[in-house]
């Protein structure tokens, strides 16, 4: 039913994304429990830096990205002496662009949803002998748990859909970089591909909906199990 | 109104029973809230109910959120028995989940998304497993183990508030209004089973209320507290025969407590016989309770009627020699005087007129009658 290469970039933008989520899951809970939950110096300042991606151009991100994390870039030509990691021109590379521009977006869900957690029952929980790690892992993380999973589903489909600091940090290469946006903006270029075009088109609808509708599901669950009703 | 109590023990004869680590509170702490100072110094006595009592806004919930360590003193003290809490001046500060401290909140505050016994676990200590079903059997919970604490009213929901705190094994239990938002009945209910608490597990509890209702039935002793301060401390019983504290107690409807033992009943006439500690007899409505059980009776001050001898044929069926003791005015009232009287050893306050008093010819020192009205026992 598919083709090689639409199978190709499904399966490299399906890689791409979720490394992308696993990789800013931790510091993004981590950064949204610290906005949500202390009051510190230079926290509206830390707050517009997380928001930039959403509003800067994608080609600035990946320009920066590519500044810095190029094998001329400072942290970049580190990564490379001591680890020996490559990340432009990767799918590795495709998938810290993709994180970087989610980021905001899975932040910003995570940390409303803490905020809505109510501190009163953190409190209770100290008083029946549970310190600060078993207060986050058994009453907050699982409290929020609606607001993680909406967090993390706008987060992947973010990254799936991200182009434009792609293109520019890890490029447009088949087989390793050309996710599914990548390779519908290639069919596009291409005169007389119009058709393969439409086809790709309607596979990218196909997984925005499939996982709007199973985060859904999901939230939908957590929030019942929450509200304390049995099943 | 009769309540099944242990006699209260002062503190000076506080013992810890069934060699548990029980032992008393003492607290000596400064904390600034903006506007508001509280400045408290206080002793919990290591067994009974000491109740934190005061107008909304007295800093009763401070004080118990200070001994909680759910906030920092600015300064001072709080110890239980030998072992430091807080120490401002040694830089101790215990965290709340070391404290060992049982706190029944409010808003009961239960876990929704665990079922009760998930919430009941939550803080248990290994030592407590075995005290589980005891104490789930104590507070009539055992039916709602599988339930979510949205299913429950909000009596179940402080019971098994209550019962999370007691399965922690704390060193005190402090129950900040339990009881607010229930209605009448259920307000008895688990005002019961708190006074069955105090009765039967040996942990000092500590009680804010602003209920005098409540706290005549269940506490030993009282803190009364006023703008940050504490005003007065003691047993319960003499504070409220103190005619200094008759402004802020006003809302217990002066009254007197007394302690009696149940002697005998009598079903023909529904009437149960009281003994005091003088040997001297009560009459109450009939109770259930079996002799020898002790009952706190609260007798309200207007029940009291005072004569210079015993009266003939008056319906006035209770009747006790008893010895002025001190004679005050009433703040805010110049039709009548109050007159503190001993019944043995124990305090017995009456209101009369300044005419009658002047009639009477009142003073202190001499043998008075007491004359009160069955009714005023009303177990409610």
């Amino acid at each position: 039913m598919l083709s090689d290469a639409e199978w190709e970039a499904i399966l490299i933008s399906l890689q791409v994304a979720g490394t992308a989520v696993a990789w800013i899951l931790v510091p993004g809970i981590a950064l949204a429990w610290l906005m949500a939950r202390h009051e510190f110096r230079g926290k509206a300042l830390l707050d517009g830096v997380l928001h930039l991606p959403l509003v800067l151009p994608p080609v600035v991100v990946g320009y920066l990205l590519l500044v810095s994390l190029g094998r001329q870039g400072l942290l970049g030509r580190w990564l490379d002496q001591w680890f020996g990691i490559t990340l432009p021109f990767t799918w590795q590379g495709a998938a810290v662009a993709g994180g970087i521009m989610a980021f905001p977006l899975l932040v910003r869900a995570v940390r409303l949803s803490l905020e809505a957690v109510d501190v009163k029952l953190e409190a209770a929980a100290s008083t029946l002998g549970a310190n600060r790690w078993r207060i986050l892992f058994t009453i907050t993380l699982p409290l929020a748990l609606p607001g993680l999973l909406t967090g993390t589903v706008l987060a992947f489909a973010r990254a799936l859909s991200e182009f434009g600091a792609t293109i520019t940090f890890a490029s447009n290469i088949p087989g390793e970089t050309r996710t599914l946006p990548l390779a519908l903006y290639t069919l596009i270029q291409s005169p007389g591909k119009e058709a393969a075009a439409a086809r790709l088109c309607a596979i990218a609808i196909l997984i925005a909906m499939l996982s709007l509708l199973v985060s859904e599901w999901l939230a939908r669950k957590a929030r019942k199990r929450l509200r304390g009703r049995d099943g | 109104m009769a309540e099944h109590t242990d006699a209260p023990l002062p503190a000076s004869h506080a013992v810890s029973g069934h060699g548990t680590d029980a032992s008393g509170l003492t607290l000596e702490v400064d904390k600034r809230l903006g506007d508001f100072l509280l400045k408290a110094s206080l002793t919990v006595p290591a067994r009974g109910v000491t109740a934190l009592f005061g107008a909304s806004g007295s800093g009763k919930t401070s004080l118990l959120r200070l001994i909680a360590g759910l906030d920092t003193p600015d300064k001072g003290v709080i110890r239980i028995g030998e072992h430091s809490l807080v120490d401002t001046r040694q830089g101790v500060f215990v965290p709340p989940h070391r404290r060992r401290l049982g706190v029944v909140f409010q808003e009961a505050r239960l876990f929704p998304h665990y079922r009760v016994r998930g919430n009941l676990t939550y803080g248990m200590r290994p030592g407590a497993r075995s005290r589980f079903d005891d104490i789930v059997d104590l507070l009539g919970i055992s039916p709602l183990l599988n339930r979510f604490p949205a299913t429950l009213s909000g009596g179940e929901a402080r019971r098994v508030a209550i019962g999370r705190a007691l399965l922690t094994e704390p060193r005190l239990l402090l129950m900040d209004e339990p009881l607010t938002g229930l209605d009448g009945a259920r307000k008895q209910e688990l005002l019961r089973y708190i006074a069955r608490l105090a009765r039967d597990i040996d942990i000092p509890i500590v009680y804010v209320s602003h209920d005098p209702d409540e706290l005549i039935a269940i506490a030993d002793h009282l803190v009364l507290l006023d703008q940050g301060r504490v005003l007065a401390h003691g047993r319960l019983d003499e504070l409220l025969t103190r005619f200094d504290l008759t402004e802020y107690l006003g809302g217990f409807d002066a009254a007197s407590v007394i302690t009696a033992t149940v002697a005998d009943h009598d079903h023909h006439y529904a009437l149960t016989q009281l003994r005091l500690e003088d040997g001297q007899r009560l009459t109450i409505p009939l109770v259930d309770d079996p002799p020898g059980t002790t009952l706190r009776l609260r007798i309200p001050i207007r029940d009291v009627a005072l004569a210079l001898s015993k009266p003939e044929q008056v319906s006035y069926r209770n009747q006790l020699s008893a010895r002025v003791e001190q004679i005050g005015l009433v703040a805010g009232n110049k039709t009548s005087i109050e007159v503190r009287l001993r019944v043995g050893e124990q305090i017995l306050r009456a209101r009369l007129t300044r005419k009658s008093f002047d009639e009477l010819g009142v003073k202190e020192g001499i043998s008075i009658v007491a004359l009160i009205r069955s009714v005023a026992f009303d177990t409610r």
